[in-house]
C-alpha cells in the first residue's frame, strides 16, 4: 500500500508532515513544545542531555537536536512549526532555520528572500519539464 | 438581521508580531508591507463591524498532536493568548461572542460539519496578529471574534473544496442570524512560502496573483485544487490558502474588491492582503 506521502514525492526538497512523520516524532515533537514554557527553556540551557532525556525520544532524535541539524529533525519527524521553538530558543528565526535547512549563509539566504524567493520554476515538480 | 459587511484576507507570520513590537513598520524592509493597511484600516472605520469571524490555523498554542481537530469552533466569552516560545508579545484576552459561536456551530453540524467544539481555546497570533494590523494600538480590538481553527499542521488535510464548503455553511449562518450586528469574515495565513528542507524559501508569485484574482469574482475555480497541488504550488506552509478560500465562500455573492497587496518578502513568506466588500450584505437568502 502506498503511504499519503507517496504523493508528495513528486515535490523536490519537501517533507510533508503526515501520518508517518507525526507518529515517528511524537514525542520530538512534544520536547519542543515546552519549549514554549519560560522555565522550560532556562532548564534545558543549563542542561541540554538532561533536559532531552526527560522525554521518550530515540537517541538519534536526542542527537539531532544536540546538533541543531534541522533537516535531520525534520527526517525524524520534526515539525518545523514546533521545531522552530528550539531556533528561537537558541535566539534565531525561522529565517535563520531556513537558511540553515538550505545549506547557504543567512545572508545569502535573505539576499535570495529579496530578491523574490526560491523561484517556482523549476522547484514545483520533479516532473517539471523546465526542472 | 445580521449584517455581513465583508472580508479581509491577511497573512500572518510571527514576524510580523516582532515587527510591530519593534516600531519597524517605516523600516525600509517593511514599509511595503505596512503600507498595505492603511486603506483597510479606513474601510473597516467605515463599515464598523461588531464582529469578526475569523477562519485561521492554530500552530501549536491550543492544538497539538495529542488531540488534532480538523475544524474547531470558538465559543468562549474570551480568547486569551499566551507565549508561543518564539519571542512574540502576548496580548491582552480577546473578547468572543459565544452567541454567535453556537449559531454557527449549529448551521455547521446541521450541514453535517462535525467540528470540535472549544469553550476554553488559545489563539495564537495568527488570530491576534490580524487583528493587530486592522486596528493597531495599545487598546483591544473593537470586535468580538468567532475563531475558527483549521488544522493546517498535519496532514492529511481538508481540501479547498471542503474549505469553501465550511465557508460557505458559516456564511448560512451569518445570514440566518437574527441579531443587529455587523459581521466582518477574517481569513489568515498564506501566501505562498515553505518554511521547512531543501524547498525552503520556495514563492510561486504567479500562483498567488491568480488566487487573489480569483478570490474577487470566481472563488470557486480554486476548489479543482486538492490540498497536495497547494503544497506544490505554494509550498508546505502555503496551504493556509485554505482559510481565505472559506472566508471568501462565507460571503458567498458578488463582492467588490476595496484594496490589495502584495509583497515579498516578509521573513520566508509572500504576503498578501485582499480587503472585499459585500455587495448585498443584507439581502441574501437563508
Amino acid at each position: 500500500m502506498t503511504s499519503y506521502n507517496d504523493a508528495f514525492s513528486d515535490i523536490p526538497g519537501t517533507t510533508v508532515f503526515d501520518a508517518t512523520q507525526s507518529r515517528l516524532g511524537y514525542h520530538l515533537n512534544m520536547f519542543c513544545m515546552s519549549l514554549m514554557k519560560a522555565d522550560n527553556r532556562a532548564a534545558f540551557k543549563a542542561d541540554e542531555a538532561g533536559y532531552l532525556a526527560r522525554y521518550p525520544m530515540s537517541a538519534e532524535q536526542r542527537q539531532a537536536v544536540l546538533d541543531r541539524d534541522y533537516n535531520r529533525m525534520i527526517a525524524l519527524g520534526g515539525n518545523i512549526y514546533f521545531l522552530a521553538k528550539i531556533g528561537a530558543t537558541d535566539g534565531f528565526s525561522f529565517q535563520n532555520l531556513a537558511a540553515k535547512m538550505t545549506g547557504v549563509p543567512e545572508d545569502r539566504y535573505r539576499a535570495m528572500m529579496i530578491a523574490g524567493g526560491r523561484p517556482a520554476k523549476g522547484n514545483r515538480s520533479r516532473s517539471d519539464p523546465t526542472r | 438581521m445580521a449584517t455581513v459587511v465583508g472580508s479581509v484576507m491577511t497573512s500572518h507570520v510571527p514576524a510580523i508580531g516582532r515587527a510591530i513590537a519593534k516600531g519597524l513598520q517605516q523600516d525600509p524592509y517593511w514599509k511595503p508591507f505596512f503600507d498595505g493597511y492603511p486603506p483597510v484600516r479606513r474601510w473597516l472605520a467605515q463599515a464598523k463591524p461588531d464582529v469578526a469571524v475569523v477562519f485561521y490555523q492554530d500552530h501549536g498554542l491550543n492544538f497539538f498532536l495529542d488531540a488534532m481537530p480538523t475544524f474547531a469552533v470558538g465559543a468562549a466569552a474570551e480568547y486569551v493568548n499566551a507565549d508561543e516560545g518564539w519571542g512574540i508579545p502576548t496580548v491582552a484576552p480577546i473578547r468572543g461572542d459565544a452567541s454567535l459561536s453556537w449559531h454557527v456551530i449549529e448551521q455547521l453540524v446541521a450541514d453535517e460539519f462535525d467540528v470540535t467544539t472549544c469553550q476554553r481555546m488559545k489563539v495564537d497570533h495568527a488570530l491576534t496578529l490580524p487583528l493587530a494590523l486592522f486596528w493597531p494600538g495599545e487598546g483591544p480590538p473593537p470586535v468580538r471574534v468567532v475563531p475558527i481553527a483549521m488544522n493546517h499542521v498535519q496532514h492529511p488535510l481538508p481540501s479547498p473544496k471542503r474549505a469553501y464548503a465550511l465557508g460557505e455553511s458559516v456564511g448560512r449562518a451569518l445570514a440566518t442570524w437574527d441579531a443587529d450586528v455587523r459581521v466582518v469574515v477574517v481569513g489568515t495565513g498564506g501566501l505562498s512560502h515553505q518554511l521547512d528542507g531543501q524547498r525552503a524559501g520556495f514563492i510561486n508569485k504567479p500562483f498567488d496573483l491568480m488566487c487573489m484574482d480569483a478570490l474577487v469574482d470566481e472563488p470557486r475555480k480554486l476548489t479543482k485544487y486538492s490540498a497536495l497541488d497547494i503544497v506544490r504550488e505554494a509550498g508546505a506552509q502555503g496551504t493556509e490558502l485554505m482559510a481565505w478560500i472559506a472566508a471568501r465562500a462565507a460571503l458567498g455573492g458578488r463582492v467588490s474588491k476595496v484594496h490589495s497587496n502584495y509583497h515579498v518578502p516578509i521573513s520566508n513568506t509572500a504576503a498578501g492582503l485582499l480587503a472585499l466588500a459585500n455587495d448585498a450584505p443584507l439581502s441574501r437568502a437563508a
